[in-house]
């Protein structure tokens, strides 16, 4: 059994009348890749804010490395080594990629003056090592804007093995991607694994979750209402199992 | 001549170099058009005097519109602290330090209360500090009744007067060597400091930056802080310089202070901006009503020439970021 990473309980958060999250409670262990599936509206994308701490949950426990924890702000998460890549959604487009990388964790010196040399340099590692760009055309002072969407994803996969964090957030890492930029990011997810880094992964594609995470949390209407290993669950009977739920009102898949 | 239109730096400062094409075009303009007076010193001394009171605060409002906001209640924040700093001065008889410094705190609590609005209680920038600009200005008016404040004897031959708006070797005005030195300062923050980098981060995207970790909040908050400091201190130096407070002290500086930003190139849509480009502005802007006057034009011209050249110039730079996009 492997140490567990991130353990929430009984998590709630509403947004004025709205009942966003009700009751949540879910694990990630060290090393394993969640996913968690579930309609617009299920609440996946604010449970993934919870604990990346852009929101704050109204009531409920955050344990994380075994400690009882508050998550105040996203600068307070990226320091207990969780990083989220929001796919290029968390990118700014007119500015350049290195001050992407290194936006609202700045190498400056005590005055807090940037030190522009390091991240460019720091830039151009990233650029290499984690996300392997050889396109000449792309530089570390090209703007975010013209690059495609697989670029994007592929800075914003850099940056977070980059500050070498515990837990990888996902937030529908594939969508809008090629089949070929798809597959790089599917294998960017199992290579978490061996560095025994843990994520949680959303996605809307049944098979590219199926083919990526270890086990799958089902969210309906901001309720955990199902949750299977993958060795418990063939692809088929996951999917056949969301179209049951589907139908019997219980669950709501995008086809 | 291609090679040197494609290269890195001519790519990455269209916006600079359009805006000091321009600037040099319209002073070729003053100089063959005006010969006579643009061979002489005094109108550039002029120019040198007067536009760091306004400069000062288009440096400083080019902070606020990169992050996609607008203050509009400056005018009225000078008014405010000019009035506090000549109150001050005149009841302690001259004491310096307490009037500056409750001055710019009010400055910058002006600044706090619309940061305040915007990002707390959400009201739209340009419907906040429209309110401000009334609000501020009205005090001013209760206080003051509407009479003027002499501060020649408090102020007159200080070293605060010389160090503010004496002429260094009996030329070149003080204010103009702060006015330099503020937007070198600047430009530095602008571009190298940490906050100049959330400034640009927060008005590109505010929903990505603080995905990224950078509280938005607070960045928009110093934002407008920041102007009401700059804003109190163009203030003082123009006291300093008229030896004088009156009522109506800011309001005309308005449309010459953001027709500067703009002039200069920095996008209203947030995001990009360039102070440099702000301080050509306040060179274009500041010397149009001597310029044209000189070239022998009437003053009615003053106001359409400004006009004219307010629309070419973000014409130009509506055209490059298309082209880009």
């Amino acid at each position: 059994m492997a140490e567990e990473l991130l353990r929430l309980e009984k998590i709630y958060k509403n947004f004025g009348n709205v009942k966003v999250l009700k009751d949540v409670n879910m694990n990630i262990k060290k090393g394993e890749v969640v996913a968690l599936i579930g309609d617009n509206g299920a609440g996946k994308s604010t449970l993934i804010k919870v604990i990346t701490g852009v929101h704050r949950p109204n009531s409920g426990k955050i344990i994380f490395k075994d400690k009882e924890v508050t998550i105040k702000s996203v600068s307070q998460s990226r320091e207990m080594g969780i990083e989220a890549v929001y796919q290029e959604r968390a990118l700014c487009d007119q500015q350049e990629l290195y001050r992407n990388i290194f936006a609202g964790r700045e190498i400056t010196n005590f005055f807090g003056f940037l030190n522009i040399k390091k991240q460019r340099k720091e830039a151009e590692k990233i650029l290499r090592d984690y996300i392997g760009f050889t396109s000449k055309a792309i530089t570390v002072d090209s703007p975010i804007m013209g690059l495609s969407g697989g670029e994007k994803q592929g800075v914003a996969f850099g940056r977070s093995l980059y500050f070498n964090s515990d837990l990888i957030v996902l937030d529908e890492p594939t969508m809008g991607l090629s089949i070929q930029e798809t597959e790089k990011v599917l294998n960017f997810v199992r290579g978490l694994k061996n560095e025994n880094k843990s994520a949680i992964f959303i996605d809307h594609n049944i098979i590219h979750v199926y083919g990526a995470a270890d086990r799958f949390v089902i969210l309906d209407r901001g309720e955990v209402v199902g949750e299977f290993n993958k060795d418990e669950i063939s692809r088929e009977e996951l999917v056949q199992k969301m179209i049951e739920l589907h139908e019997s009102g219980k669950i709501e898949i995008e086809a | 001549m291609n090679n040197i239109l494609n290269s890195y730096f001519v790519k990455t400062h269209k916006l600079e170099i359009s805006i000091t094409i321009i600037g040099i075009v319209l002073f070729l303009i003053y100089f063959f058009g005006a010969t006579h007076v643009f061979t002489r010193f005094p109108i550039y001394r002029a120019f040198m005097q007067s536009m760091p009171f306004f400069g000062i605060i288009a440096i400083s409002a080019t902070f606020v519109v990169t992050l996609g906001e607008i203050d509009l209640s400056f005018p009225s924040i000078v008014g405010i602290t000019s009035l506090t700093f000549g109150m001050l001065l005149t009841s302690t008889d001259g004491n310096f330090y307490i009037a500056f410094i409750l001055a710019t705190s009010l400055g910058m609590f002006a600044g706090l209360i619309n940061g305040l609005l915007v990002t707390k209680i959400g009201i739209p920038s340009i419907v906040a500090t429209i309110g401000t600009l009334f609000f501020w200005r009205g005090l001013v008016n209760v206080i003051s009744q509407g009479s003027g404040i002499a501060i020649v004897e408090e102020a007159d031959g200080t070293w605060q007067h010389a160090m503010f708006v004496q002429k260094l070797f009996g030329k070149i005005p003080a204010q103009f060597i702060w006015f330099i030195v503020l937007t070198a300062l600047m430009q530095w923050v602008y571009r190298y400091h940490k906050f100049g980098n959330h400034i640009h981060f927060v008005g590109d995207n505010k929903a990505s930056a603080q995905m990224m970790g950078i509280n938005v909040d607070r960045v928009k908050i110093i934002a407008f802080v920041q102007l009401g400091f700059f804003s109190a201190l163009a203030g003082i130096f123009t006291m300093y310089e008229m030896l004088y407070f009156w009522p109506t002290q800011g309001s005309g500086l308005m449309l010459t202070t953001l027709a500067a930003v703009f002039v200069g190139g920095t996008s209203v849509f947030g995001g990009k901006g360039t102070i440099f480009g702000t301080f050509i502005g306040v060179l274009i802007i500041g010397s149009l009503e001597s310029g044209i006057v000189a070239l022998g034009l009437s003053g009615f011209y003053v106001q359409f020439i400004n006009g004219l050249m307010i629309t070419a110039a973000v014409t130009i730079y509506a055209l490059i970021q298309r082209k880009k996009s």
